[in-house]
């Protein structure tokens, strides 16, 4: 059990990988314990989440030496309450979604011989997502991230027709972000000469006029925006979602994108300081205004898309759009919305890509157009959920979504940027206008099937998760109070403004 | 790839360098202590053993020397002596990766030296049996001669 | 001028191998040299790192018995040189993964050419 303790802040990674390994060996014994045992580390890493939570909110950051080398000659595993906090919002909704993601797969992947490499590849990912979260030296964080990323394009790959074309657009762009992450390090690391970024943060005061300092600051940023989908670098983005599984969407639309954001608050918040990154060049008013273009941009092509799965990618670029808003706000209003947002967006855009897996696997098809009252009286808890889904990212209390807009709409007002206020509250509009489409064609619109719909609803592996997360959005709303002043106020103090 | 015969020279003399290179490569493996060499380079080079027998005296021929079904077990075994030589170092009381804890007999400096070889050896069978993967799938759909 | 053009020749190689490789990625329609332009800009940022490990009159970081190990000035910098390692491994990878996709996309569409293929996407009525 102390071993358990000890060992917290690397078990997830330690555990992940060699699973990701040892599934289709396993698997040759029997082709079910490839998903059972996908859900067992899933299971035990959000867990380690819960655990690691509560250790550093009792103790304080903790750091882990990797190979027993401190640091700066070694690598180290740093769990501070932002670590914590992204770590268990990333293994509790990938638990969901792989719990969910049994009856997809089989439907959507129709070669049997491609489900087994299905899991081991997501459990791949979600260790190097973990990776990334716990890591505290920057070039195990590329690494980590490659392995992300390349899972992501495999997961991707397997889906429609069209998934190979857009899986290698991501691989090319994506690609080229990390390399421009690789640039930038080396930037950072010839001025500084180390890795570890406790150690880079404590040196920079000495070089920080340097130009090649704000440049390697600069390429980091580009690279992790490009990651997260910041506008105008999003467009790998709406193929990417689309195309791929259904499975495979739920796993990396809420996850995927906000990794790039937890990297890009620890670069510019934790290690960089608002100050010393804005001294050559305004970078977050930059992103500021980025983010707000991608919310406008995102919001109102996702009102004229036809099908669900691309209405809910155009909507992730407009919410990636937030936290880069709140990311530019620079303070400390700004920074817990955009925290805030990486959780409730995480659980929301979680829940929406479940139902549009629900309507996939039970109708065949997720065309708005085709949608009306007999899909309803069909799949009453999935259109619910929906439902439920929808208001949140609207934004209307005590719906989760609320808070994080209120945040990011107090921030605003705090620095006086009457338009991020305007941005915040205009597409809150635009997002009910496109929701509310779908809604009204669910809830309101006749159907020729009349009162009897044939079928039943999705079965409970895929209802339960759906629901689960539903009734998540409600409690994390109401309960918000209690998360940002027990997590959140600790991650603002410690960042630097 | 297609067979012509007078690549008979060529195929011969493949074969026989195959295994000189297979040698020297775990020679580069575990000499990365003492010199330029160590995991990635050594198992590149077991890898370029292999795949220079598959070109050049074809693929059939070539199964008989490294079938195509042990690329990525291989691969997957290499991983897992990485992970279990860390892992065993947790078990016994040390950070991951921390050598010196392993269970082996000799000072620590001795034990970490040690550590690191299990680790190389573990690479270098990873990226050997992953190449060779990489180069069996592009080539799995081609028209056969 | 000159001290800047001659003095940091190393890194205006560098430049001009990314901009090489962002052309290929960026100007060209076939997806195969859109991979290997990805592959030189890998490439330069590899060269980059390893430009900074060097150090005036340093040989290579193998202990020679003759300069003692006292002395680190003598040799030049080893970390950037396994950096880099890992870094061309991870290039390797995204390779092997992007030759993986294009062989689907091959097999599926027939064509590796970029505007071929969009047509051929257009005219592919799939449910997405």
């Amino acid at each position: 059990m102390t071993w358990i303790w000890n060992n917290s802040p690397a078990l997830p990674v330690v555990l992940l990988l060699p699973t990701a390994i040892a599934i289709p060996l396993f698997a040759l014994i029997d082709r079910r314990l490839a998903r059972a045992l996908a859900l067992a580390v899933s299971l035990t890493t959000a867990g380690l989440g819960v655990l690691n939570l509560a250790k550093v909110l009792a103790y304080g950051p903790v750091h882990y030496h990797l190979g027993g080398w401190p640091p700066p000659i070694g690598i180290e595993y740093v769990l501070d309450e932002l670590s914590a906090f992204v770590l268990l919002v990333i293994n509790t909704i990938a638990f969901l979604v792989l719990v969910h993601a049994k009856t997809p797969v089989e439907r959507e992947l129709p070669d049997a011989g491609k489900h087994v490499p299905y899991y081991a590849v997501a459990v791949l990912m979600l260790c190097g997502f973990n990776g990334i979260v716990v890591t505290g030296d920057f070039f195990n964080l590329y690494v980590w991230l490659e392995i992300a990323s390349l899972s992501l394009y495999g997961l991707i790959a397997v889906g429609a027709r069209k998934a190979p074309v857009a899986a290698f657009r991501y691989l090319i762009l994506g690609t080229i972000g990390a390399c421009f992450y690789l640039l930038g390090l080396g930037f950072l690391f010839t001025m500084t000469g180390t890795l570890n970024m406790a150690d880079l943060k404590a040196i920079l005061p000495a070089v920080a006029q340097e130009p090649a300092v704000a440049v390697g600051l600069g390429l980091i940023a580009a690279g992790m925006g490009l990651k997260m989908a910041l506008f105008p670098l999003h467009g790998w983005l709406p193929d990417s979602y689309t195309y791929a599984p259904s499975a495979s969407s739920a796993l990396i639309a809420p996850l995927g994108t906000k990794v790039g954001a937890y990297v890009l608050v620890r670069v510019l918040f934790f290690i960089f300081g608002v100050g010393a990154a804005t001294r050559a060049f305004p970078l977050t008013t930059l992103i500021g205004w980025l983010g707000a273009a991608g919310i406008l941009y995102g919001s109102i092509l996702a009102m004229a898309q036809r099908e669900l799965k691309r209405m809910l990618a155009y909507s992730s670029i407009a919410q990636v759009g937030y936290i880069g808003l709140g990311i530019g706000l620079a303070n400390p209003l700004g920074l817990i919305g955009a925290v805030l947002h990486v959780m409730n967006h995480a659980a929301m855009k979680a829940l929406l890509f479940l139902v549009a897996g629900n309507f996939r696997t039970v109708l065949g098809h997720s065309d708005i157009g085709r949608f009306d009252g007999s899909v309803r009286r069909r799949m009453p808890w999935t259109t619910a959920a929906f439902a439920v889904g929808a208001l949140s990212m609207i934004g209307i209390p005590p719906l989760a979504g609320f808070f994080s807009k209120w945040y990011l709409a107090l921030g605003a007002v705090a620095r006086g940027q009457w338009i991020f206020l305007a941005v915040v509250l205009v597409s809150s509009l635009l997002n009910a206008v496109y929701f509310f489409r779908v809604i009204e064609r669910l809830y309101l619109a006749k159907s020729e099937a009349g009162e009897n719909a044939p079928g039943t609803d999705a079965p409970p592996s895929m209802l339960v998760p759906v629901l689960v997360l539903a009734a998540a959005l409600v409690g994390l709303g109401l309960f918000n109070a209690v998360i940002v002043n027990g997590v959140l106020e600790r991650i603002v103090n410690a960042a630097l403004f | 790839m297609m067979r012509r015969d007078d690549d008979v020279i060529i195929g011969l003399v493949a074969r026989t360098a195959s295994p000189f290179i297979m040698i020297f490569a775990l020679y580069v493996i575990f000499h990365g202590h003492y010199s330029p060499g160590g995991g990635f380079q050594g198992g590149t080079m077991l890898a370029a053993a292999l795949i220079l027998v598959r070109l050049a005296a074809g693929d059939d021929l070539a199964q008989l020397q490294f079938p195509r079904a042990w690329g990525t077990p291989l691969g997957s075994a290499g991983v897992l002596i990485y992970w279990g030589t860390g892992f065993v170092a947790m078990l016994c009381g040390g950070n991951f990766l921390d050598y010196a804890f392993l269970p082996l007999a000799g000072a620590a400096p001795h034990r970490r030296n040690l550590g690191i070889l299990f680790i190389e050896v573990g690479v270098g069978l990873a990226v050997c049996g992953i190449l060779t993967a990489i180069y069996d799938d592009l080539l799995e759909g081609r028209p056969r001669d | 001028m000159t001290d800047v053009l001659l003095g940091h020749y190393g890194y205006w190689f560098v430049f001009v191998l990314m901009v090489l490789g962002f052309y290929g990625m960026v100007v060209k329609r076939n997806l195969v040299k859109k991979l290997i332009g990805m592959n030189i800009f890998q490439v330069a940022i590899i060269m980059f790192y390893l430009s900074s490990a060097v150090k005036w009159t340093a040989t290579i970081p193998i202990a020679d018995p003759a300069l003692g190990t006292a002395d680190t000035a003598l040799y030049i910098s080893p970390l950037q040189h396994c950096l880099m390692l890992t870094a061309i491994v991870v290039g390797v990878a995204t390779s092997g993964v992007a030759y993986a996709l294009l062989i689907t996309i091959y097999k599926r569409y027939g064509t590796l050419h970029e505007d071929e293929l969009l047509e051929r996407m257009k005219n592919d009525l799939d449910l997405e």
